[in-house]
This record gives C-alpha cells, sequence and structure tokens, in this order.
C-alpha cells in the first residue's frame, strides 16, 4: 500500500458528509486537532527562520555559497555542503532511474502473477530498514570492499574523466551515493510500478495488435505514456535522497572540503548539521539552523513539484482519452 | 471494376508488399531488441533484491552473536543496551499515545471536509511527510530542548511525534474516505444516535486502513535516528523518566558504528538487529493485518 | 443487404512476393481465413468451442450474439491476442492463405501486421500527434522510408474519411479530435500497415448515432481494400454492413458455440436453426 500518497479531496465536488454531525462540540474538537496541527508547523516554519537570522545578520547572504568551512577563523561557506549534497544525489538517482524503471516494469508487466505480490513488498521492506542500519553496513560491510576492489576498478575505467582522482578510501562520495540509491529504490520502484500499470490496457493492446513487440510496446507506449508520473516518482525519490541524514553521515568520510572526486570524503548538509550540532554555539549555530532552512527549502520544494506530478498521472489515467 | 492488364499496378496492392518486406527483414532484430529489453529489465529486478537479502543476511549473521544476556541486562556503559530499550519503548510510547488521537481526529476532519482550509491543512501534511527527518529534530530541539534547558526524553517524544503525526493524518483521511456513505445512511435509517453510528460503524469500517498506517507510521518513528539525536543526548543510566536525557537503539548504533573498538561494534550490530526486527515485523504485520481485516470486511 | 460479392476474376497482376513463409502468393479464389474447430479456453473453462467458418476475401463477415457468447474471444484468436494471456489456450487450425497462424511457424508480430484490429473503445496514443498515430504500426514494423511512410498516412487517412479534417493539423495531438473521428483515426492506424484482414471488435458501441452511421458506411468502403470481420451486438447493424454472419450463442456450460453461418440476407429472412430465428426476430438479447 502506497502511504506516500492517499487520496485528495474529491476534486471540488461536494461530498455529503460522513457523519452529517449536528454535535458541534464533536466538529469543534476535531477542527481543533487539525488546526493545532497546523500551528505546530508553522510554528516550526517560524522558529527556523528565526533562529537562522543571527547568521545573516552577522554574516550576510555569501555565506550560503562560501567556499570555507572554518570555525576557527569565523568562516561558514556551506558550498561545499551543497556540492556534496548534490553530488550524493546525482550518484544516487543515476543508478536509482534505470534500475528502478527496469525493476517496476518487470513488477507490473514481466513477472508471473503469483510472485508479483511477494517481490514488490520485498522490494518496498528495502524501505523499512532503518536509515542508520543502512549507514551501519554501508560503512562496516561495502566500504572496504569500495576500497579494496570497487574503486580500484572504476579509477581504472573511467579514471580519465578526472571523477576519480585520489586515493581508494572506500568510504566518500560515492559510497553515500551508493548506499542512498539503496534507500531511495524501493520509492522509486513503487511509485513508478503504480503509474506505468495505470496506462490504459488499451493502448498496449492497441500497440500489439499493430504488430509490435513487447520492448517496442514498453519503450513507445508504456514509457511515454506514464511520464509525468514517472518524473513525479524520481522528484519523490530526489527529495528522500537529499534529505537524508545519517546514512550519509556514516558512510562520508566526513570532511569540511569541497571533494575533488567523487572518491573523496566530502558532507551534505545534512552530515553537517548531526556532526556540529551538539557542540556549536553563536554563529555557528544559527547558520547551523540556516543550513536546515536551505534543506527544508529544497526538499519541500521537490516534494510539492513531485506530488502534483504523480497526481495528475493517477487522474488522468483512467480516461486516457475523451471520447464523444 | 475490371482493370486491363497492362495498366499500372495498385499502388495499394504494391505498397502492401513493400510494408510486408520491410516487415520481414526487420523481425529478427527487433525480436533481439525486445529480448534484450525484458532481459534488462528482469536482471535489473535481480540487482533491487540484492541489496535487501545482503543487509538482511549481515544484520541478522553479525548481530545474532551479539545478543548475550549481557546484551539485555547490562547497560551502554557496561556492553549492554537495557538502558536504550527502555529509552526507545518510552520515547515509541509517548510518541505514538499522542499522535494516534491526535492524528486521527485531525485525519477524520479532513474526510469530513472539502473546503480550502482542509485542502491547505492536507497539503502541508502531505509536505510534512517527506520533510528531512534532522530538520524534525532542529524543531524538536528548539520547540523543548531550548526551552527546558535539557535534553530530554520528551523531546525526543515530541520530534519523533511530529513525524509520525502526518503519516497517521493521511492514513486516517484514507481510511476514514474509504467508509461508503451508505453504512452512515443505513445508520441513520435504523435511528440510531449520530455518535453511536460514529463508534459502531464507522470506526470499524475505517479500522483496517488505520491500523495499517498507525503500525507503518510507528515503525518509522522507530527507526528515525536524526531526530533523537539533537534531542535526547544519550544516557548510561537505567531509567525510566522521559524528563532526562535518554538513550535509545538508534543512537546506540550511530554512537557505536565508528567506534575502532570491535566488540563496541558488535553491540551496533546487535542493536541494529534488534532494531531492524521489530521494525520489518510491524512493516510485515501492517501489510498481514491489512489483508485480513479486508478480507473479512466483505 | 448485399449479395455477397465475389472477386472478380480478371483482376491484374497480384502482386504477390515470395519473402520465404512469410507471404505466399495465394490464389484468390480462397477464402482469407479458413477456421477449423477452433476453441479458447482460459484456466481450463471453455470460452468458445468448435467453430468452423470461412472467411471470404474483400467481404464483411459479422460476428453476432448475445452478450457472453464469446464472439470478442473468438475474434481475438484470429490475430493471437491470446497470446498475452497466460491462462488462454487455444485449438483448432486458423489457416490464413494456406498456413496456420498458431502452428505455421509465422511471428505474431508479423501476423498483426496482417490481420490488424480495431478495438471498441478509440485508443488513439496518447504521446503521439495524428501523424505520428497514422504511422505508428509502419514504424513498429521497422519501416523508416519517410516518403513511405507519408504516402501510406495518407491513404490510410482518406479511406478512413479523415483526411480533409486533419491533413493541416497532422501534427495535433489525438485529444483534439472527437470520439467518432478518434476511431476513425484508430481505424487509418490499422489501415496504414495495409493488412489483408481488419478485425473490428464493436467499434461503434461507444459512439453517438452519427458517428456509428459514418463508421458502418466506411465499413462498405473498405472492403474492397480489406476483408472485415466484424463483432457487433446489433443486429441491425450485421444486417446493414455485412455479407456474410457467424450467429453465436453461449450453451449450458457458459461456453460459445456457432450455430449458424451463412449469407446474412439468408441468415435474417430463412435461417435453417430455430434459435437462429428467435434471436433475428429479438426474442431474447
Amino acid at each position: 500500500m502506497n502511504q506516500e500518497l492517499g487520496t485528495t479531496g474529491t476534486g471540488g465536488a461536494r461530498r455529503r458528509p460522513l457523519l452529517a454531525l449536528p454535535n458541534t462540540g464533536y466538529k469543534v474538537l476535531l477542527a481543533a486537532a487539525a488546526a493545532l496541527f497546523a500551528a505546530l508547523v508553522l510554528w516550526f516554519l517560524v522558529a527556523m527562520v528565526s533562529k537562522s537570522r543571527p547568521a545573516f545578520s552577522s554574516l550576510g547572504v555569501s555565506f550560503v555559497w562560501g567556499r570555507t568551512w572554518d570555525p576557527n577563523t569565523n568562516q561558514y561557506g556551506l558550498l561545499p555542503f551543497i556540492l556534496g549534497t548534490l553530488e550524493t544525489t546525482v550518484i544516487a538517482m543515476l543508478l536509482a532511474v534505470p534500475i528502478g524503471l527496469g525493476c517496476a516494469l518487470s513488477l507490473g508487466y514481466l513477472v508471473h502473477r503469483r510472485v508479483k505480490t511477494v517481490l514488490s513488498t520485498a522490494v518496498e521492506l528495502l524501505a523499512a530498514v532503518p536509515s542508520v542500519v543502512y549507514g551501519l553496513w554501508g560503512l562496516i560491510v561495502i566500504a572496504p570492499y569500495m576500497r579494496t576492489d570497487i574503486e580500484p576498478f572504476l579509477s581504472s575505467v573511467f579514471g580519465w574523466t578526472g571523477l576519480f582522482n585520489g586515493p581508494d578510501g572506500g568510504v566518500g562520495i560515492l559510497l553515500a551515493g551508493v548506499i542512498l540509491f539503496i534507500m531511495v529504490l524501493p520509492t522509486m520502484v513503487a511509485i513508478s510500478r503504480d503509474v506505468l500499470v495505470a496506462v490504459p490496457h488499451d493502448q498496449v493492446e492497441g500497440a500489439m495488435a499493430l504488430g509490435a513487440t513487447r520492448g517496442q510496446v514498453f519503450r513507445k507506449v508504456v514509457l511515454p505514456g506514464a511520464r509525468t508520473g514517472l518524473f513525479g516518482a524520481f522528484s519523490l525519490a530526489t527529495g528522500r535522497a537529499l534529505g537524508e541524514t545519517v546514512a550519509v553521515a556514516l558512510v562520508i568520510g566526513n570532511s569540511n572540503y569541497i571533494a575533488h572526486s567523487i572518491k573523496s570524503g566530502g558532507g551534505t548538509l545534512a552530515s553537517l548539521i548531526v556532526n556540529n550540532f551538539g557542540e556549536a554555539s553563536g554563529t555557528e549555530l544559527a547558520v547551523l539552523f540556516a543550513a536546515g532552512l536551505v534543506l527544508l527549502v529544497i526538499v519541500a520544494a521537490v516534494n510539492i513539484i513531485a506530488r502534483r506530478l504523480v497526481r495528475r498521472t493517477a487522474r488522468s489515467g483512467a480516461t486516457s482519452v475523451a471520447v464523444a | 471494376m475490371t482493370a486491363l492488364l497492362d495498366a499500372p499496378p495498385d499502388p495499394i496492392l504494391a505498397r502492401r508488399a513493400e510494408i510486408r518486406q520491410i516487415a520481414a527483414a526487420s523481425v529478427k532484430r527487433r525480436r533481439v531488441s525486445s529480448a534484450i529489453t525484458l532481459g534488462v529489465c528482469q536482471a535489473f529486478l535481480v540487482i533491487a533484491l540484492v541489496p535487501l537479502v545482503a543487509v538482511i543476511a549481515y544484520v541478522v549473521a553479525k548481530g545474532l552473536p551479539a545478543w548475550n544476556s549481557a546484551f539485555f541486562t547490562e547497560t551502554t556503559a557496561t556492553d549492554g543496551v537495557k538502558n536504550a530499550i527502555i529509552g526507545t519503548v518510552v520515547i515509541g510510547a509517548i510518541a505514538t499515545v499522542v499522535a494516534i488521537p491526535f492524528g486521527l481526529a485531525a485525519g477524520l476532519f479532513l474526510a469530513e471536509s472539502d473546503g480550502r482550509v482542509a485542502g491547505t491543512v492536507r497539503f502541508v501534511a502531505d509536505v510534512m511527510t517527506g520533510v528531512p527527518s534532522i530538520t524534525i529534530g532542529i524543531f524538536g530541539y528548539i520547540a523543548i530542548v531550548s526551552t527546558t534547558k535539557q535534553y530530554s526524553g520528551f523531546a525526543g517524544a515530541f520530534a519523533i511525534g511530529m513525524i509520525m503525526l502526518p503519516v497517521i493524518m493521511r492514513a486516517g483521511e484514507t481510511a476514514f474516505r474509504g467508509v461508503p456513505p451508505t453504512l452512515n445512511e443505513a445508520g441513520l435509517a435504523l435511528g440510531a444516535r449520530k455518535a453511536t453510528i460514529a463508534r459502531r460503524v464507522v470506526l470499524p469500517s475505517a479500522l483496517p486502513g488505520i491500523i495499517t498506517g498507525v503500525l507503518l507510521a510507528v515503525a518509522r518513528g522507530l527507526g528515525e535516528t536524526a531526530p533523537l539525536l539533537l534531542t535526547i543526548l544519550g544516557s548510561d543510566f537505567v531509567h525510566w523518566n522521559p524528563t532526562k536525557p535518554m538513550n535509545a537503539l538508534p543512537l546506540v548504533i550511530y554512537n557505536n558504528t565508528n567506534q575502532p573498538d570491535p566488540s563496541v561494534v558488535q553491540i551496533a550490530w546487535g542493536a541494529a538487529l534488534l532494531l531492524m526486527a521489530v521494525v520489518l515485523v510491524l512493516n510485515i504485520g501492517s501489510r498481514v493485518t491489512a489483508a485480513v481485516l479486508q478480507k473479512e470486511k466483505r | 443487404m448485399t449479395e455477397p460479392s465475389v472477386a472478380p476474376d480478371t483482376v491484374e497482376t497480384d502482386l504477390g512476393v515470395n519473402t520465404g513463409e512469410v507471404f505466399v502468393e495465394r490464389d484468390r479464389r480462397q477464402p482469407v481465413m479458413r477456421l477449423t474447430n477452433v476453441g479458447v479456453a482460459f484456466a481450463g473453462k471453455t470460452a468458445v468451442r468448435g467453430v468452423t467458418f470461412d472467411v471470404h476475401e474483400n467481404e464483411v463477415t459479422a460476428l453476432i450474439g448475445p452478450s457472453g457468447s464469446g464472439k470478442t474471444t473468438l475474434l481475438r484468436a484470429l490475430n493471437r491476442m491470446h497470446d498475452t494471456v497466460r491462462t488462454a489456450v487455444v485449438s483448432g487450425s486458423v489457416l490464413l492463405g494456406d498456413t496456420d497462424i498458431y502452428t505455421g511457424g509465422i511471428d505474431p508480430t508479423l501476423l498483426r501486421s496482417r490481420v490488424g484490429m480495431v478495438f471498441q473503445r478509440p485508443n488513439p496514443f496518447p504521446t503521439m500527434s495524428i501523424y505520428e498515430n497514422v504511422t505508428a504500426g509502419l514504424r513498429f514494423n521497422g519501416v523508416r522510408n519517410k516518403a513511405l511512410l507519408e504516402e501510406a498516412a495518407e491513404s490510410a487517412l482518406i479511406a478512413a474519411a479523415l483526411w480533409d479534417s486533419v491533413k493541416d493539423r497532422m501534427k495535433a495531438h489525438a485529444s483534439t479530435l472527437s470520439g467518432g473521428e478518434q476511431q476513425r483515426l484508430c481505424i487509418a492506424r490499422a489501415l496504414a500497415v495495409e493488412p489483408e484482414v481488419l478485425l473490428m471488435d464493436e467499434p461503434t458501441s461507444a459512439l453517438d448515432p452519427i458517428a456509428t452511421k459514418r463508421i458502418e458506411e466506411l465499413v462498405g468502403e473498405l472492403k474492397s481494400r480489406v476483408t472485415i470481420v466484424i463483432v457487433t451486438h446489433n443486429m441491425q447493424q450485421a444486417m446493414r454492413v455485412s455479407d456474410r454472419c457467424a450467429f453465436l450463442l453461449m450453451a449450458e456450460d457458459k461456453a460459445g458455440e456457432l450455430i449458424e453461418f451463412d449469407a446474412t440476407a439468408k441468415l435474417f429472412s430463412d435461417p435453417a436453426d430455430p434459435r437462429t430465428l428467435d434471436y433475428v426476430n429479438g426474442r431474447f438479447g
């Protein structure tokens, strides 16, 4: 069951109230609950902004793209961490999109009906594993393997790109990206599968009846037909990757410098916050609040776009064309 | 319509022949291409399952040996996690006990109204389910730790509750919306009081969805680490008092992972197994419950 | 009600191109498709059984009968659409020309370029323009030559009585067309591949009366170009458009059976079987 989406309102049509409540006390109680929730969120946003303000008033805005993070010299540049966030997310999505789509197509159209539920559940259970466990596993199990086998191999094959300079550290941006890929894969697969299967069967049959092979049906009818929803799945997965904290902090080989290769250590906005929050005070603390605010805004924006895209597909999926 | 033998050939037939030829010539290429596409898709499915198996296998293999009696009776100061288990239970319980009624009430509100206000609240809840948990941790810090000048289990419960709340709200709304209006009307027709209808008719009908949503929310809440890192500080003492700093399983895992001493890392694996087992059981349990209750509904 | 038409003997050169097993020069006086004892079962349950009749070239053959009698199931067996259903088993023989479409070594995708299909609800591809829709079948089959694509598209759209409406907006999306126009687009799309047989599964049941009438006229015009097999639950439609009819009925075990197959005129005025008589007199639906 996809907890991400739930249902929307009934699109404007006036629905008869579920419990034609005469008891206003009851109604007030429900409304109060909703209002309290809204108030909490409002408090959250206001607090984030106000706690970040000292950073902007004492450092200006430029610290957001400042290149150096060195509290000792009062430099709080966030650029290394913004780049780190982007780099790890890009690596994760470069892997998650093809593998997620292939997996979703298989689950939606290729696997036998009887194993479909088991396999789908298995992929979705990947999302249930706590992120800190991924961090532990990534650091203890995968990092050594990265250092001794995978990174040397990739360096030899792709070294010419200039992305693989430097020593094989095991931990670093690359490992963080790979762990993130594993963590966002279930989101990508579950939502993609739903939108791919929502492509009206009419069209699939229409293509087959013209003499298309199954591969052609996938490439020319199913994938294009679901493209809005697929972009939504992509966005939701990206939002997840951007905001992930502990798994990344454990495997990224924490460094406060701009990473010069994807094998080197780095940091993300989230790992910066979690590593420094405990001991920070004054300007540094305010900057951390600001970093949290930046992260919040980016992830919220990505999520909003994503939900709009997925909803549009879900709504229009039932009727692909108007019939006179 | 007859045509003479030396008239120009019928263009349709000519085209038909040409198309047949092209189609026949390309069929092998197309078959191979299709087979490759399908093969790649299925290979990717296998690739996606490998990490799942690997993670579970390693956690079980490395965590099980850690489960000796000391693990469950000693505190984090002496190779055990008793205080962390208690902390996870206390924090989880507080968060759940507050978030469930709160979230279901708000969810019912959303299910009942389609107005602009409800629409905004729904939108906010949706966005909040995807917000980075570290920022919720910051909120918990600001709301409780800053104001009480103290790290505490309550602060952690507040943050975990804030994570669970929007999930329960939306799951609740979906479940309540799924109740067919006719059930309500039937109750009314039989002359029942409206509050009775709510209790006897609506709630049982929405129950499967509610249980599923709640179990999933709890599973998610228990597995979160980042909010705890900023709110509960950690502690080596065994106690049940949420007004003081506490420890919790995710925190133990996080703190122990990077340590050089292998016996400390061993504790992390043990805690990871325990945490993962609980979360997976809740997840699978929620699906099974949903399936079973759905069948009974019919 | 028309007399069954027979292809004139004096037709000019038949450009049969021999590409091995795929396209075999045919004797024009043979039926285009011969069904012998055709049956379809899903997971052991028979949906239709023992159907035997011939489909004659350049005629319209209608499959009629009340709902549930297996008409659509039978139709879909003629272009191997049941291949995608795991639990489906097709028995008997379906000959296209001289080759059995199931056992004769024909590639199913090639078969479907020779036996096209139009569905009950119009199903143009929403992400493609009108031009892309019409040429979709050709492109699926490997045709890349632009001149050929344009020529086939124009010919098909003219045959579907759509050319004048769309020739100036070929890049527009299919959703800008009305329901009846979309169905004609689907017909054009199927025609562009120049199939020998066109299967139509209740093509007008989702359309309004005016659009229905236009498509019925179209069917009459098209039969000189392709052989048509049409499923319809509307008796009057069958009377209007078809040359021969196959009447199917559901037996007690829910399997469809062929009751009678004959020229339309005869079937409706003087049927051999009393059940046919009941049906055409509207005694059951």
